[in-house]
């Protein structure tokens, strides 16, 4: 079953953090990722680019716009993500908690929709 | 989209594509690798780096097969190809080994029949310290002969991801010091219902898998049927081995007709039972009956059972339904779980009304797409649609497969 983990943040609180426990949690984020990369868990894991780079596309009317965003004015931003393959629920749960990140914020922990048709 | 229907029952299955695609006769190359690697692993111990020899040499042999040719003997082609790339490996590595003289899967049997490989290989790559998915990967590519890449695309991972599962599956079975050879017989029960279960996920896996990225998969649950088949031909006179062959062959059968053609679900009652492949059933239904012969009877013969009830009913309508609820019943007492009692509830629904039905449902106490979608169908049957339509929307909003969610969406919809 794979799921996704979706760390949100403030960049505000992450810049306010002293530059010793900031190295601390990627060194934390980089070991936990090697882990779950050797137990052939891990899918992948991404960093994503800061607010400012984000756009929005909409197409209307078969006209495309670009725009900055989403959601410029909201406090709390996608700041990375990481899916895992792994044997069930609690586990993703578990793998969650080990992320320094939940200590900081909340890990949302989303399952991933698949085309299986489970009527066996 | 669904696959072609084909039958699976008989004969090897088609071929996976990737590795070895382009070789005629591929499957018939790798039901050689279990007797190569059981060779190679009773010769010079390490099954960790017996079974990576045995893999490349499989890979050697797609890549080189096509253009020049398969060789007269391919078992003694691979042997060899793998004989000296495990050769290498272990000098390269020897001074170390030295310094690390434990845990190696040593060889521990004298030469016996390579059937007895298959099973041994069986039992390691479903050793009980492994996690299902790890099971399964490694059954594939030991047993089955899949290469990592066709593994990863069965599972929709990274090949990154699936070589590293496999490794460290193998390194875990190293660390618990166990042996190739067959487990001890008051032990080997318990391991061999191991084995039925992890031949289980992989049907179930390819099975459900009906769409989409489907058609690039290999084909999971030939693989299943054919792993089942040849266990069965091992153990002969285990009831639940044939009673596993059953319900995959009398499952299997219904593929053709359980998605129309825009892929979407079809219910039991409403599939065209004359798609259904006759064949299977009949070889299931032959081998359910004769394994209930021996007792006790467990979970797999019962399940297969009731595939056959339903198989063998010509219409809907004609299905035994008090003989399901017997069956059911009979089965929660053997294997009980909240999906055995939301099946009985059905059952006992189309015996007794729905009234009894949605009282059992009541009893199980899990907020799952299950139960909300077993509910829906039974306030259905009542003629109470509001509520029905509820259910079958709250059922949508907690399922994760993406046509369960149409089919339950498109059940709610109708009833507007």
């Amino acid at each position: 079953m794979k799921y996704m983990l979706l760390i949100y943040g403030n960049e505000e609180n992450w810049e306010a953090l002293p530059p010793d426990e900031f190295a601390e949690i990627v060194r934390r984020t980089d070991a936990l990722n090697q882990e779950l990369f050797e137990s052939g868990e891990l899918v992948g894991a991404y960093g994503v680019g800061d607010q400012l780079t984000a756009k929005m596309v909409r197409v209307d009317e078969g006209v495309v716009a670009v725009t900055d965003g989403p959601y410029a004015e909201a406090k709390e931003h996608l700041g990375s993500f990481t899916i895992v393959d792994c044997e069930s629920l609690d586990r993703a749960l578990e793998i969650a908690a080990q992320n320094p990140a939940s200590r900081y914020s909340g890990i949302e922990v989303r399952p991933l929709m698949h085309e299986a048709n489970p009527d066996m | 989209m669904s696959p072609a229907p084909r039958s699976t029952h008989s004969g090897g299955p088609a071929d996976p594509p990737g590795a070895g695609a382009s070789v005629d006769g591929w499957s018939e190359v790798r039901r050689l690798v279990p007797e190569v690697l059981g060779s190679l692993v009773r010769r010079y111990g390490h099954f960790d780096a017996c079974e990576d020899a045995v893999q490349e040499a499989l890979l050697a042999a797609s890549a080189q097969w096509p253009t020049e040719g398969r060789p007269r003997s391919p078992k003694a082609w691979l042997l060899t190809v793998a004989r000296r790339r495990l050769t290498d490996h272990l000098r390269s590595e020897e001074s170390r080994r030295r310094r690390e003289e434990q845990g190696a899967v040593e060889p521990a049997t004298p030469a016996g029949p390579s059937g007895d490989d298959t099973l041994t290989l069986l039992f390691l790559c479903c050793h009980p310290s492994l996690s299902a998915p790890s099971q399964l990967a490694l059954t594939l590519r030991a047993v089955a002969g899949l290469t990592t890449a066709e593994i990863a695309r069965a599972f929709l991972v990274p090949e990154a991801t699936m070589a590293q599962r496999i490794s460290r599956a193998k390194q875990r079975i190293k660390a618990t010091g166990a042996t190739f050879r067959l487990p001890p017989e008051p032990e080997r029960t318990d391991r061999l219902q191991v084995v039925l279960h992890v031949l289980y996920l992989l049907f179930n896996e390819g099975y459900t898998a009906t769409s989409g990225p489907g058609l690039l998969r290999p084909d999971l649950t030939a693989e299943a049927i054919r792993l089942a088949r040849g266990l069965l031909r091992l153990v002969p006179d285990d009831g639940e081995v044939a009673g596993l062959l059953a319900l995959m062959l009398l499952t299997d059968a219904r593929r053709p007709a359980r998605t129309d053609a825009d892929g979407a679900l079809v219910p039991l009652a409403e599939q065209d039972r004359g798609s259904w492949d006759h064949d299977a059933i009949a070889e299931g239904v032959a081998l359910v009956t004769g394994s209930l012969a021996s007792k006790p009877v467990g979970p797999y013969q019962l399940q297969a059972a009731i595939a056959a009830v339903h198989d063998e009913a010509p219409r809907a309508a004609d299905t035994d339904w008090p003989q399901i609820l017997a069956l059911y019943g009979l089965l929660e007492r053997v294997a009980p779980s909240p999906m055995v009692t939301l099946n009985r509830a059905v059952a006992i629904a189309m015996v007794q009304g729905p009234e009894a039905g949605l009282d059992l449902v009541a009893t199980v106490d899990v907020d799952s797409h299950h139960v909300a979608s077993v509910r829906a169908h039974l306030l259905e049957m009542q003629g109470d649609l509001d509520a029905a339509r509820a259910a079958y929307r709250h059922a949508a909003r907690l399922t994760t497969s993406i046509p369960e969610r149409r089919h339950l969406v498109s059940r709610a919809s109708r009833l507007t």
